[in-house]
Parts: C-alpha cells; sequence; structure tokens
C-alpha cells in the first residue's frame, strides 16, 4: 500500500513542479525557510558541541564566553577514551544490532509472509494478540526478562539484549502488511511449476520484500543500537558493555570531565549517524508504514 | 452416485490440502512464536503473577493485591504519575504543532532539501539518547555550561540558574530534550501524508479563491486527521516511557521533583530491589498505556 501511495506522490511532484517552484519562492515561504533553517541549527547545535568539544583541549573546554571552534585541537580526549575498552563497546553494540536485525528480518519476513498469504485456523487469533502485544511497553516485562536471562545464564551477554529484541511482533506486523501487496498468481505460478513451499518463500517472496527488508533492517539496527534501558538491565561487566552504557559509565565515573565524555559521545553517535544518512530512504519507509493503513 | 462419491474425493482431498496448508503454515510461523511467546508472552505473565507478591531478593510470598494498594497511597509513585501526565499533556500539542509546521514548510522542497531537514530533526533521536543527554547536560550546567552564558548575553537572567538541581527548572529541562528527541518521526508521518492530500481539491478550493490558511484548515487538515491521531497516540506512549533522559540527568531528582512512573519502577527494581512492587507498577503503567493504543486501534479503524 505504501508503495503505491509513494509512486503517486513523487508522481505529482514531477508533474506540478513548475507551480511548486512559484510556491517556494513567495515572501511567506522564503521567510519560513529561514526560520526553519534557523531552527534546523538549534537540532544540529548537539551533535556538533559533541564532536568539537571532544577535540577541545581541557583548558580550553570550559571556557567561558567559549570558544565555538577548538583553537588548539587536541587528540588527548581519545587516547584516554582508549585506555578503557571503548572499541569493545562499538564491537558490541554493533554485534548486537547486527544480529538482532538478520534475525529480525527472517523470523518477522517468514511469519509475515504466512499471516498475510495463508488462510488457516487461528489465523485471526494469533495477529490480533500479536498487535496488542504492540502496545505494550516493552519496560513493563523487563523484570521478568531479566529474570528469564538469569535462568538461561545469559545475563551479562549481547544474546540478553538481542534475543528479546527478536521476540518483538513490530517486524511481523511490518512484513505482513509487505507481502499484502505480493500477486497470489505469482505463488500459484510457481506452485503450478512444482516448486515446494520453501522454495516459493526463497524464489518469489523473498525479492518480491527486498524494499521492506532495507526498511525493517535499518529500523531494527538502530532501535537494538539505542536501547539503553535494556542494555542498562542486561550488561553489567565493563568489557560487555554497549558503546551507549560505556558513554554513561563514563559520565558516572568522571562527572565532569567533558572532553572524555564528548569522545565517548562522538565515538557511540558518528557512526550511527552515518550509517542513518546512507539508509535514510528506507528508514522513512518504515516509519511511514505505521501511519499509511494497509 | 458417482458424482457424490467424485464430491467426497474431492472434499477429501482439499480437506488435506488445507491440512497440508496449516502444517506448512505453523512452520513458517514457528521461530517468530518461539521469540514472541518466550520473550514477550511468558515475561508478561510472568509480571502480572508475581505483582501479587512480596517478592524481593530472599522473599516470596503471595500477599494478593497488597502491592497495589500500596502504590495508591504511596506518595512517591502519585509524583511519578502527575509528572508522568505532565510531560504528556505538555510535550503532545508542542510535537504536534510544532512537526505539522515543519512538515509544511518542507513537503513541498526538492527531494534533497526535503530529506536533509527530515534528517536533521531525526538526528537527536538516531543520535541516540545517551550521548544526546551528556551533552546537553553540559549545556545545563550550573558554571561551565553554555546556557547559562547565552542567556545572560541576552539579558534574559542576571545570574547563573542550576537548570538541573532546582526543582522549579530540571522538568523543564527534561521536556525541552524530550521534545528534541520526538519530533523525528511526526515530521517523517506528517510529510508522507501531505503528500497524499487530494491535490484536485486544493486545487478546487485555490481556483475559488480560498486563501492559503482557509485551504489548509478545510481541505488539508480534515485529510490529516488520522495522522494527527496517530502521533498524538505514539508522542503520549513515547512520553510515557521516558526514562533514559531522567535516570541519566536528573536521577529522578531533585527531591523526587522529576521521577516518572517508568523512571520509579526501574528504581525500585534494580536498586531497592522490590521485584513484585515494581512489576505492579508495571502492570498499570501497561494497562495505561494499552488503553490509549487501543483508543488509537479504533481511530484507525472507524477511519477505514
Amino acid at each position: 500500500m505504501s508503495n503505491i501511495s509513494a509512486s503517486n506522490k513523487e508522481e505529482r511532484y514531477f508533474s506540478t513542479i513548475t507551480k511548486e517552484q512559484r510556491n517556494m519562492r513567495s515572501p511567506y515561504m522564503i521567510f519560513m525557510t529561514i526560520v526553519l533553517v534557523l531552527v534546523a541549527l538549534l537540532f544540529i547545535f548537539p551533535f556538533y558541541w559533541i564532536i568539537t568539544g571532544s577535540f577541545k583541549s581541557a583548558a580550553e573546554i570550559n571556557l567561558i564566553p567559549p570558544h565555538w571552534f577548538p583553537m588548539e585541537p587536541t587528540t588527548a580526549h581519545y587516547q584516554r577514551l582508549f585506555l578503557e575498552p571503548a572499541w569493545q563497546w562499538l564491537f558490541n553494540s554493533a554485534f548486537m544490532s547486527l544480529v538482532a536485525m538478520v534475525l529480525v528480518c527472517i523470523v518477522s519476513s517468514m511469519a509475515g509472509y504466512v499471516l498475510a498469504k495463508k488462510r488457516f485456523p487461528g489465523r485471526v487469533a494469533l495477529f490480533s494478540l500479536l498487535v496488542a502485544a504492540m502496545a505494550l511497553p516493552r519496560q513493563a516485562i523487563l523484570i521478568p526478562l531479566v529474570r528469564i536471562m538469569n535462568t538461561l545464564s545469559l545475563s551479562d551477554t549481547p544474546w540478553a539484549v538481542i534475543l528479546p529484541s527478536v521476540g518483538w511482533p513490530f517486524g511481523i506486523f511490518m512484513m505482513k502488511q509487505f507481502s499484502e501487496g505480493i500477486p497470489g498468481e505469482m505463488m500459484e505460478a510457481s506452485r503450478i511449476d512444482g516448486a515446494g513451499e520453501i522454495n516459493t518463500f526463497l524464489r518469489i517472496v523473498v525479492p518480491m520484500l527486498k524494499p521492506a527488508f532495507g526498511a525493517l533492517a535499518i529500523f531494527t539496527f538502530i532501535i537494538v543500537w539505542n536501547d539503553y534501558m535494556m542494555q542498562l538491565v542486561m550488561l553489567t561487566s565493563r568489557r560487555n558493555l554497549s558503546i551507549a552504557l560505556g558513554i554513561a559509565t563514563l559520565q558516572a565515573e568522571f562527572g565532569i570531565n567533558y572532553g572524555l565524555i564528548m569522545a565517548g559521545a562522538t565515538l557511540g553517535s558518528v557512526p550511527i549517524v552515518l550509517i542513518f544518512a546512507v539508509f535514510q530512504k528506507y528508514f522513512t519507509q518504515g516509519i511511514a508504514l505505521g501511519a499509511v493503513k494497509g | 452416485m458417482s458424482i457424490l462419491a467424485d464430491n467426497k474425493k474431492l472434499f477429501a482431498r482439499s480437506r488435506a490440502i488445507q491440512r497440508q496448508q496449516t502444517k506448512v503454515s505453523y512452520l513458517f510461523l514457528l521461530p517468530a512464536l518461539v521469540f514472541f511467546f518466550g520473550f514477550v508472552v511468558f515475561p508478561m505473565i510472568m509480571g502480572i503473577y508475581t505483582s501479587f507478591f512480596n517478592y524481593t531478593m530472599k522473599d516470596f510470598d503471595f500477599i494478593g493485591l497488597r502491592n497495589y494498594v500500596e502504590l495508591f497511597g504511596d506518595a512517591t509513585f502519585g509524583r511519578s504519575v502527575v509528572n508522568t501526565m505532565v510531560i504528556a499533556v505538555a510535550s503532545v500539542p508542542l510535537v504536534m504543532l510544532f512537526s505539522l509546521w515543519v512538515a509544511t514548510v518542507i513537503y513541498q522542497m526538492p527531494v534533497f532539501s526535503r530529506s536533509f531537514f527530515r534528517g536533521v530533526f531525526y538526528l537527536p533521536v538516531v543520535m541516540g539518547s545517551v550521548p544526546v543527554v551528556v551533552v546537553w547536560k553540559w549545556v545545563f550546567h550550573r558554571y561551565h555550561g553554555i546556557l547559562n552564558w547565552v542567556f545572560k548575553s541576552l539579558g534574559i537572567i542576571n545570574s547563573n540558574i542550576n537548570w538541573l538541581g532546582d526543582a522549579r527548572y530540571a522538568i523543564w529541562c527534561i521536556l525541552a530534550i524530550l521534545f528534541t528527541t520526538s519530533i523525528g518521526q511526526p515530521i517523517v508521518l506528517y510529510v508522507a501524508s501531505l503528500g497524499n492530500v487530494d491535490q484536485s481539491q486544493v486545487e478546487a478550493s485555490e481556483v475559488d479563491g480560498c486563501s492559503k490558511w482557509q485551504t489548509f484548515r478545510h481541505v488539508k487538515w480534515p485529510s490529516l486527521m488520522p495522522t494527527t491521531l496517530y502521533v498524538a497516540v505514539i508522542t503520549t506512549i513515547n512520553s510515557f516511557q521516558c526514562f533514559a533522559l531522567i535516570q541519566l540527568l536528573t536521577s529522578g531528582g531533585p527531591n523526587g521533583s522529576t521521577s516518572t512512573v517508568m523512571y520509579y519502577l526501574y528504581d525500585t527494581a534494580f536498586r531497592i530491589y522490590r521485584y513484585g512492587y515494581a512489576n505492579a507498577m508495571g502492570v498499570i503503567l501497561a494497562i495505561i498505556i494499552a488503553a490509549f493504543s487501543a483508543f488509537q486501534f479504533r481511530i484507525m479503524r472507524t477511519d477505514s
């Protein structure tokens, strides 16, 4: 459904381009654009302040009035940062996000396809249960999850963060919405050709779900990377922390050593921002799907 | 006779096909169901069950509804509920209006600038709450922060304010940061649905001589209604779940003035180790949020 509306939007955009260009040049729009740029600067500022702060010397960092740019750039804070297992933290975050991403894509596409395209007893009840669970605050099940991970001896391992993210039904919901757009004739044709269920899924369904995989993958990656609360309750020993948790630990231990904390924050935010910038197209598709009814 | 027999055979055959289809379906669903039941449904049941127990590091005694009764008399919990409500009530209209405004400005822009702005307003979400909070904590710092300097230079304040340590200001600081991390998604949603507004109606109203505002008010606004409701609900849920901000910025202080249900739950479970009591809070939080979401799904269904 969202694919159709998106392409309509693009078409409309190209067909009315002259009118919209005219609109953009009206005094009202010019004024609004200027205001928007100013507000946008406020939103970029924290990111800018993190990165520049990480290169300011200890003498420079707390100057009031502040230096807007490091006058004597130094890498001292990074040298201090890497006395901590900071690379390990970054690796842990990447590992958790990547594994969760792959698992979510596999598990959700299988389930979403079946829920959209097959008729079987229990389908409606199951789907209702999944949708209802999506409204549940994940934090409400935090304590039982900690307990379960203890029982499985998975506490303080990346799996304690990964497994609960895979259980979250959002991906199934999303894949179901996308799968509904697959024409039934294609699966019929493949069945007549004698392909088994698994072959039909791999050869027909998976290629058609490509944009959905893109959206769900980047979405899951960012969510798991930033799932601070889950990481906080699950990971404890210093080497096993995620990068977000590592930064929080530095803040708790070093308080106002802002240079070091900003170096950590740079290491934690720059990679994920770059990943987002590259895959933004898929990400916005995934978000918009939540609103566009399937 | 032979037709009947054929029918019977066909019927049996189609039943066999159906049985086979059901088996295949559940095989495809199996991995998802293992994760879903193991890490969502089962913990949910466990959470509800243990909320009826005095459940700590060493105790596990059934006490019926006493956790819930205690919650209603707990002043800190009351305060946390009020704070949670204040955060939600203050942030929802602000987020809605602001994101709608940004969306109306950017949705007609060329593709590149449109995605640039969309990305910029998404930046605080993507960066993650921890980097965002640590830099804001610095900005808000009484002596080392840039905010006091800016406000003093502009003549708004005379002396340095202890933003995060003063009960009068701390909750507003949290609201401000929450705001920056809440508007990314609504903007994306509004841009998408502004693109879906029936363009012929917009043109018709322009031909009829409607002003920009009238066109917006009578043509665009009604068709944005489902998105607006959706935005209202997700923003409310986000505000209810606001945790990292509070834990890292103020730890609920000063004096519980910035504690929320989510923060109090965490504090009760992982600092005081009263699991049963914390689970009772979780159940109440879940009920409140579920009520909001039920409202959302009803709206979405009646609309289509």
